[in-house]
């Protein structure tokens, strides 16, 4: 996994960006690029990541749960990094990069709430104010991460429009960075967006894969990680694309792009994407909200056409049995988003698609308390 | 009368041969499908004095609207319409000034004979405001095969060397945005600037638009620019409201400030003061 060729990913990726954002993704591309190339800032960002995120973050064998399917589990516990999920690795280096660019705030979108709150985090921790835009639905569903945002002294801007989830925090996170470019950093949460976010996002969390690779004893035969715009999971593949691991991807059943879409453009990138016979973008619909977006982030769509990934779909009705299996045989409760790469093992498991006796990586995005109403909810 | 491809109307050449005239260039917007009625607005519109119209076709995620558009958009697709019910109804009229589209790559990307469908409607020109100069390739060609004007954006933001490409890409004419914000974001003389740097690079007509929502708005955007854009204001009365013929009236009182404006001027006296 490299860096894109003139901002794509074979066919994918690009910068579909008003004239207005032009100019302000160029200065994040070169900022970026140059910060990256730079020993002292990767230096500060390490240090962060241990000294504040808590990294490096364990890997975990899943005893239990091995012996029960048959297959040698063993998790990248991104839930362990401070504020509960992968989030923090991107948002700190870009809230580095924004303070190396001079800026003094921080915008960003929600859907999970985790890279709000990781967004808040990170400002509060820096100095930086931070503006965090979130749909009235997952507003009402996250209410905890809502609450922890405010706590931490970010604004939490409601977004009305359209489906009022992900799809349209990120629209309008994207107008408004028009209107505030010159000192306002638009931190966005995902490998997606116009480039250079795809790629930037990637290198800052391939913190997770470069980790993994050093404490797997050997190769695993697959590394598997859920994908919402599909941040966790190209940081874990970014460990393991120069080896002969089958890299997994699993897409909620109500947003996956790839199994059900079409490439379209959206959000300033072209990738596979959740739309209509004419070209209107659908609701993408999922019990975890992280994952409840019709797009997917570029590269994952050249990895897929490519043939490097695979890329499969679990549905909600098998996520929440998920959570419960992974908290009853290893004490850890996941997020309903990582539930779709611990059901799809599940399901593998002793299967053609995951044989027995395999050794599999899988990464455990975040940790479940922000979906505990939803769970009381389904219980 | 429908309109043939052979009789569509040059939307550069029209634009230019008016504006040599001396008139300040109007250019209402209109969300196609609004209403049941929505081609009444084009031909109250032409009325009223359009030198073209622009139709925005509805995209699901405008990402440059503001509310009002959003909102308008919405109301659009919620009536279920779609580009190629929207096409049949504008090719069945006789607006009689150069129709534009407005819409999003998304929607435009969906077949490569868009354009072609564009121009069969009798629609000669078309404005995607996510497909900056440097993506715009691939859709430069096809517009100019099917004898569609693509036309560019210019912002503010944009530098000197980025706005002198967008000058001799786009076709039509080039659209300057005055703000820093989306449509209906309020109006800054400021923005005045971006069009006189462009008609620095172009003789191209040169149109400034976003956040022109009083005549004194558009007297003072024609003093840097070609003429102006109209669009969240036009569709804020639409959404309270407003019939074809009362929207005519609207734009009518656009046209006479406007031509005021210029008779003004002609005889040495100052711009006349927002008067709306
Ligand atoms: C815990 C968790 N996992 C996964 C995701 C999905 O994001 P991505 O696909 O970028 O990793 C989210 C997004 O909010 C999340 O909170």
């Amino acid at each position: 996994m490299r860096e894109p060729q003139n901002g794509r990913f074979g066919d994918y990726g690009g910068r579909f960006v008003p004239e207005s954002l032009i100019p302000a993704c160029a200065a994040v591309e070169s900022a970026f690029r140059e910060a990256w190339g730079d020993p002292e800032f990767r230096s500060e960002l390490k240090r962060l990541l241990a000294v504040y995120a808590g990294r490096p973050t364990a890997l975990t064998p899943a005893l239990r749960l091995s012996a029960e399917l048959g297959v040698t589990v063993l998790l990248k516990r991104e839930d362990l990094a401070h504020t509960g999920s992968h989030k923090i690795n991107n948002v700190l280096g870009q809230a580095l990069l924004a303070k190396r660019m001079g800026k003094t705030r921080l915008l960003a979108e929600t859907g999970a709430g985790q890279h709000g709150v990781a967004t808040a985090t990170a400002a509060a921790l820096l100095g930086l104010d931070a503006t965090v835009f979130m749909g009235e639905v997952d507003i009402e569903r996250q209410a905890l991460n809502v609450f922890r945002m405010r706590m931490l002294g970010a604004e939490v801007v409601p977004v009305t429009g359209g489906t009022r989830t992900l799809k349209d925090a990120t629209s309008e996170a994207m107008r408004q960075w028009v209107t505030c470019v010159d000192h306002a950093h638009y931190c966005l949460g995902s490998v997606m967006g116009p480039h250079p976010y795809p790629w930037m996002v990637r290198e800052f969390q391939r913190v997770i894969g470069d980790e993994a690779r050093e404490q797997c004893a050997g190769t695993p035969d697959y590394v598997v990680a859920c994908v919402g715009g599909g941040s966790n999971a190209a940081g874990t593949f970014a460990g393991f694309a120069d080896t002969g691991a089958t890299l997994v991807g699993v897409e909620a059943e109500g947003g996956a792009a790839i199994a059900f879409g079409r490439a379209g453009v959206l959000h300033g990138f072209r990738s596979y994407l959740l739309q209509d016979e004419f070209g209107q973008v659908s609701e993408a619909h999922s019990i975890a909200p992280g994952l409840d977006y019709p797009g997917i982030g570029p590269e994952h769509a050249h990895l897929n056409d490519i043939g490097r990934a695979r890329y499969t779909v679990v549905s909600d009705d098998e996520v929440v049995p998920a959570v419960h299996r992974l908290a009853r045989t290893e004490g850890i409760l996941c997020a309903l988003e990582s539930a779709h790469a611990i059901a799809w093992v599940i399901r593998a498991a002793g299967t053609g698609e995951l044989p027995a006796g395999s050794t599999v990586l899988v990464t455990v995005s975040g940790r479940g308390d922000k979906d505990m109403a939803t769970l009381m909810g389904a219980a | 009368m429908t309109l043939s491809v052979g009789d569509n109307v040059n939307v550069e050449e029209h634009l230019r041969r008016r504006r040599d005239e001396g008139r300040p260039l109007l250019v209402p917007y209109l969300t196609g499908g609004i209403s049941a009625d929505w081609t009444r607005y084009l031909t109250e519109y032409a009325r009223a004095g359009a030198d073209a119209i622009e139709i925005g076709l509805p995209f699901s995620d405008p990402i440059l609207d503001g509310p009002v558009i959003q909102e308008a958009s919405d109301r659009a697709l919620r009536r279920g319409v779609t580009v190629r019910d929207l096409l049949a109804e504008v090719a069945a009229v006789d607006v009689g000034v150069p129709l534009i589209a407005m819409t999003y790559y998304n929607l435009v990307a969906q077949s490569p004979d868009f354009c072609r469908g564009l121009a069969a409607a009798g629609i000669t020109g078309l404005i995607v405001p996510d497909l900056p100069v440097d993506e715009a390739a691939p859709l430069v060609a096809a517009a100019e095969a099917a004898g569609v004007a693509l036309t560019l954006l210019a912002a503010p933001s944009t530098p000197a060397d980025r706005l002198a490409e967008i000058a001799r890409v786009s076709r039509g004419f080039v659209y300057t945005v005055s703000v820093m914000g989306t449509t209906g974001t309020e109006f800054a003389e400021s923005g005045g600037r971006i069009a006189a740097s462009v008609r620095a690079l172009t003789d191209r007509p040169v149109l400034l638009a976003f956040g022109i929502s009083t005549t004194g708005h558009a007297v003072t955007a024609a003093g840097h620019a070609d003429g102006v854009v109209i669009g969240a204001a036009l569709m804020r009365r639409i959404l309270d409201g407003g019939t074809p013929e009362q929207l005519g009236d609207v734009l009518a009182s656009f046209r006479r400030a406007l031509d005021d404006s210029v008779m003004t001027r002609e005889q040495g006296s100052r711009v006349p003061a927002d008067r709306s």
